[in-house]
């Protein structure tokens, strides 16, 4: 996505910019209500043993929400950790290099969190 | 072309600290931080899936002293990159970008991360012993 004046110039640094500012901008939003919800949601289970925790991912609900949190929440730290690398590693090789681990880590933990919040919900952790 | 050897801005040694500049590196160092943060909530949720055993231990490591330091700094860098990021979205609406407003906006995330951090951990606290 680019804004009309852009695309009309047809000029910028790598003619791509706009997505990352408006996605990193969508998450936080995103992130605001997601991640009060969570913390007043860690408040509640603390000491909670591993039936309640079951309890608790195994209900609609908090289930959507986790699902929800990890990919905002991965998305937005993919987005963010992009930019500092690019601001303070400059050997092209070690920042692009880093920049293709850090986007790979980021989705390799999305998954797995998402995938641990569906065995939970669907009951197939005893 | 080659340049004159003088010191880059900002030099550090005789750099005079200011909220704002602050406040913009601890909003990077908090993401940062909440991103090794994420790798804690995924370990402790496939801990979960995994079965009793595995979420007991993710749960003994946080009850242990490192384990209470990482959540405490994870809810502080939490409350305030939430807060400094409402901040960075009110800025992207092309409002409050003066000085005075950066600093009396800069000094209600402070504020509001402090009282939010104790809030949670109050509550926190007080779910444990009750």
């Amino acid at each position: 996505m680019r804004s009309p004046l852009g695309r009309a110039r047809g000029l910028g640094s790598a003619k791509e910019g706009v997505d990352h500012w408006l996605l990193q901008r969508v998450t936080a939003v995103a992130l605001v209500p997601l991640s009060l919800w969570f913390v007043i949601a860690l408040i509640e289970l603390v000491g909670a043993d591993f039936d309640a925790m079951q309890d608790w991912v195994g209900r609609p609900l908090p289930a959507i929400l986790l699902v929800l949190l990890l990919i905002a929440t991965f998305y937005h730290a993919a987005l963010g950790l992009q930019v500092v690398i690019e601001d303070y590693v400059h050997g092209e090789l070690a920042r692009v290099g880093l920049v293709i681990l850090t986007r790979l880590a980021c989705a390799g933990l999305a998954v797995a969190g998402i995938v641990a919040v569906l065995t939970l919900a669907l009951g197939a952790a005893d | 072309m080659k340049s004159a050897e003088r010191p880059l801005s900002p030099h550090l040694q005789i750099y005079r600290w200011q909220l704002t500049s602050v406040m913009s590196i601890l909003h990077r160092a908090s993401g940062v931080g909440l991103g090794a943060g994420g790798v804690l909530l995924v370990w402790w949720l496939v801990a979960a899936a995994s079965g009793p055993e595995a979420y007991s231990a993710v749960q003994s490591f946080l009850g242990s002293w490192l384990g209470v330091a990482l959540l405490l700094g994870w809810t502080a860098a939490l409350f305030y990159h939430l807060c400094n990021g409402i901040r960075h979205l009110v800025w992207d609406t092309g409002h409050a970008l003066d000085l005075g407003s950066t600093y009396t906006g800069g000094w209600i995330v402070v504020g509001a991360t402090a009282i939010l951090t104790a809030v949670a951990w109050a509550a926190g606290i007080s779910h444990w012993v009750g």
